[in-house]
């Protein structure tokens, strides 16, 4: 009979016992957390940076990763973006009554795996079971508390004439999600799920940076109009510019939808001044996952909080935020 | 091989405009539609509109699968998710259209625990009827030419399994006498067609010829990527200029003139043109499919009492003559007010490949940087 997720194994009582010495003590074991608080003491440093990310993704397990490494990532690049050097993380499950045993360990070694390249402790957590039908197999949520490595001014300090660079392709993980959720063949499209510990240092240490945000959710276009939003300045990208790998573009053009408003769960915007935008861009390239990086388009005061592209074609349309979800939702 | 770079940035742009510069001049204000929901959203993604010479205007036809299904239909559909044993699988596309009550929706409804179920094919609603027998699937079968193969298939395969808990209820429609009717009605306004490449890799090219040697309409079957769009435009306008109508299959790539035969066998087997009712274009004679007698037990039109849809618009919704291109998305009072993407009015805004969602999404910048005009707009 296979081994599956059952109302006991939320009582806190020896079933949930058993999760937590048997599967996720010895996957992410570390001093913190193995001493079972109901929280961790932790050393600390004189400014922190904290977040927290849900983590809810069908299917779970996608080409290029799956919901375990995917909770790491996001809330360490959520931390990076902050300027920060991630150090802790939580982790709460939020498990199906019937989720395969077998599959919670996976995403347990992904976790551990991850943290382990992430350079972060899993150090506090929580793990919850819901009747079958009121939740959808597996919901994660992570928090993370790092120090802050350096101060980045944020979307007041962007200026006009800044340069936007985007450290690799444009929609590789929505792209890959959705056409894994249609059941047809992914071929050679992996999510870009990955930590922006290393992009995000190399960044910050070779040029002048204003803001890092990584484009989740509405993928880059979103990002980047919430950069420009009440501002009085705008941005206007040049699509050829912009990195989309040919299967992005085919998996889009079969779905109906357009990488620029596809998340990315591994890849950086980062906005610099002018004169370092060649230094950061070196940096990027010669930093492991920042090959692809480019600069993507320049801060103008020509159409205040406005994103604007200018096409393949040559014309110039407006790129405006997502509006209502992408049909099929991402995560 | 469809979407090489070639096709996505062509390198001889300012020699295509300088060319167009020198036609426009020629033949004066020229209205050119095109007549298919993705050529629509090609056209706002590529920029094209903010590069062409200002006597060239591009119209968007009665081409968006979902704009053109009457409201009477969706409201039908809303009303079967109200039977528990009812599950409704559907295109993306279709969930957020509102019915005539404004923001129900087959999503609203699913949020209030409807079994509403998203596909990407008919054969998923196929696979969901087997997987749930205890359930009634019904498949939203909306679409043109394009679409009616993979649904003539999937209802060959359920008559061969037995499958006795699956319908369609059938929204299809033809292509050809829609277009026929939109240019004998009396607004018609339009000299110059973009023909849907999509539709013609099933149809064949051919099927088209009726546009010159009818009307008198050149024509011109074209690709998706942005080059295609402009070759297609240009090629248009060259024969405006030489006043010598044809219809020209510049799609080689995917279009044959007898287009896909085994595919329009497999809507002959099953389904049979019919009277239907066009959003914008009112009744069209033969404008859709109906499925066969011999189809009857998966017709959910048959198996629900579902007849006679009407076709009500919103108040001060102006889809109906957005469809046959007499209005430009902008021009309608609740556009990118009352009317936006994420709180449509009308289909033409809630279909990714609808006029007004293409015009509101991808407005040229300049439109839109400019206070004034956004306000005159709006």
């Amino acid at each position: 009979m296979k081994d599956i997720i059952t109302l006991d194994y939320g009582s806190g009582g020896t079933k949930t016992a058993r999760l937590i010495e048997e599967i996720l003590l010895p996957a992410l074991k570390n001093p913190a957390l193995s001493a079972l608080g109901d929280g961790a003491v932790l050393p600390g440093s004189e400014k922190l940076v904290f977040s927290t990310d849900s983590f809810v993704v069908t299917p779970w397990r996608f080409p290029g990763g799956d919901i375990g490494k995917l909770c790491v990532c996001g809330t360490v690049n959520d931390l990076c973006m902050t300027g920060g050097s991630p150090r802790y993380l939580s982790l709460s499950f939020l498990l199906e009554e019937g989720f395969a045993l077998d599959d919670f360990r996976e995403i347990v070694s992904s976790v551990a795996d991850e943290a382990k390249k992430c350079g972060v402790a899993v150090v506090t957590g929580d793990t919850k079971v819901v009747e079958r039908g009121k939740g959808d197999g597996i919901y994660i949520n992570t928090a993370g508390i790092g120090f802050q490595r350096v101060f980045l001014p944020g979307q007041s300090g962007i200026l006009p004439g800044d340069r936007v660079l985007l450290s690799g392709t444009a929609g590789c993980h929505g792209a890959a999600v959705m056409l894994a959720r249609t059941g047809l063949d992914t071929g050679n499209l992996v999510s870009d799920c990955a930590p922006l510990s290393l992009l995000s240092c190399a960044v910050t240490e070779a040029a002048t940076v204003r803001i890092l945000r990584d484009p989740t959710r509405g993928g880059v276009a979103t990002t980047l109009n919430e950069f420009v939003e009440h501002m009085p300045f705008g941005i206007e990208l040049t699509e050829n510019d912009i990195p989309v790998e040919p299967a992005v573009e085919a998996a889009c053009g079969l779905l109906g939808l357009d990488p620029l408003y596809c998340a990315c769960e591994g890849r950086m915007l980062a906005v610099v001044s002018p004169d370092s935008a060649d230094a950061a861009l070196a940096a990027l390239h010669a930093a492991p996952g920042g090959e692809q990086a480019a600069c993507i388009g320049t801060v103008t005061n020509r159409f205040p909080g406005q994103v604007t592209l200018k096409t393949a074609l040559g014309g110039t349309r407006l790129l405006q935020k997502l509006s209502g979800q992408q049909l099929p939702r991402i995560c | 091989m469809l979407s090489e770079p070639r096709f996505r940035s062509p390198d001889d742009v300012p020699r295509l405009l300088a060319r167009l510069r020198e036609l426009s001049a020629r033949t004066g204000p020229v209205r050119l539609m095109e007549i298919c929901g993705t050529h629509t959203m090609a056209i706002a993604r590529s920029g094209l509109k903010s590069l062409l010479p200002p006597e060239i205007r591009l119209l968007s036809g009665p081409g968006c699968p979902v704009c053109v299904t009457p409201t009477g239909a969706i409201d039908a559909v809303l009303a079967l998710t109200e039977d528990p044993r009812i599950v409704i699988a559907s295109y993306g596309d279709l969930l957020r259209v509102p019915g005539s009550k404004r923001g129900d929706s087959l999503l609203y409804r699913k949020a209030l625990g409807a079994s509403v179920e998203m596909v990407y094919s008919p054969m998923d609603a196929l696979k969901l009827a087997r997987t749930r027998p205890e359930k009634e699937v019904v498949f939203l079968g909306v679409g043109f030419e394009t679409t009616a193969p993979g649904t003539a298939a999937c209802l060959l395969e359920a008559r061969a399994e037995g499958l006795s808990n699956f319908s369609v209820l059938c929204l299809l429609k033809r292509t050809k006498p829609a277009l026929q009717a939109l240019i004998e009605s009396p607004d018609f306004a339009v000299d110059a067609l973009l023909c849907p490449g999509h539709v013609a890799a099933v149809t064949g090219a051919a099927a088209f010829d009726f546009l010159p040697s009818r009307y008198g309409l050149p024509a011109v079957i074209g690709g998706f990527e942005p080059a295609d769009l402009f070759y297609s435009v240009l090629t248009l306008c060259e024969m405006l200029a030489q006043k010598k109508p044809a219809c020209l299959n510049e799609y080689l790539r995917v279009v044959r003139d007898c287009g896909n035969p085994a595919a329009m066998a497999a809507i002959d087997r099953v389904f049979f043109p019919s009277d239907s009712l066009w959003r914008g274009l009112s009744l069209v004679k033969q404008g859709g499919y109906a499925i066969r007698p011999a189809f009857a037990k998966w017709d959910a039109a048959s198996k629900f009492g579902l007849t006679d849809f009407a076709d009500i618009e919103p108040a001060g919704c102006r889809c109906a003559q957005v469809i046959r291109g007499v209005a430009s998305p902008p021009e309608c009072p609740l556009f990118g007010g009352r009317c936006t993407p994420s709180d449509p009015v009308g289909p033409c805004m809630v279909s990714s490949e609808g006029a007004c969602a293409a015009a509101y999404r991808y407005r040229p910048s300049e439109a839109s940087a400019n206070p004034e005009k956004k306000q005159e707009e709006i």
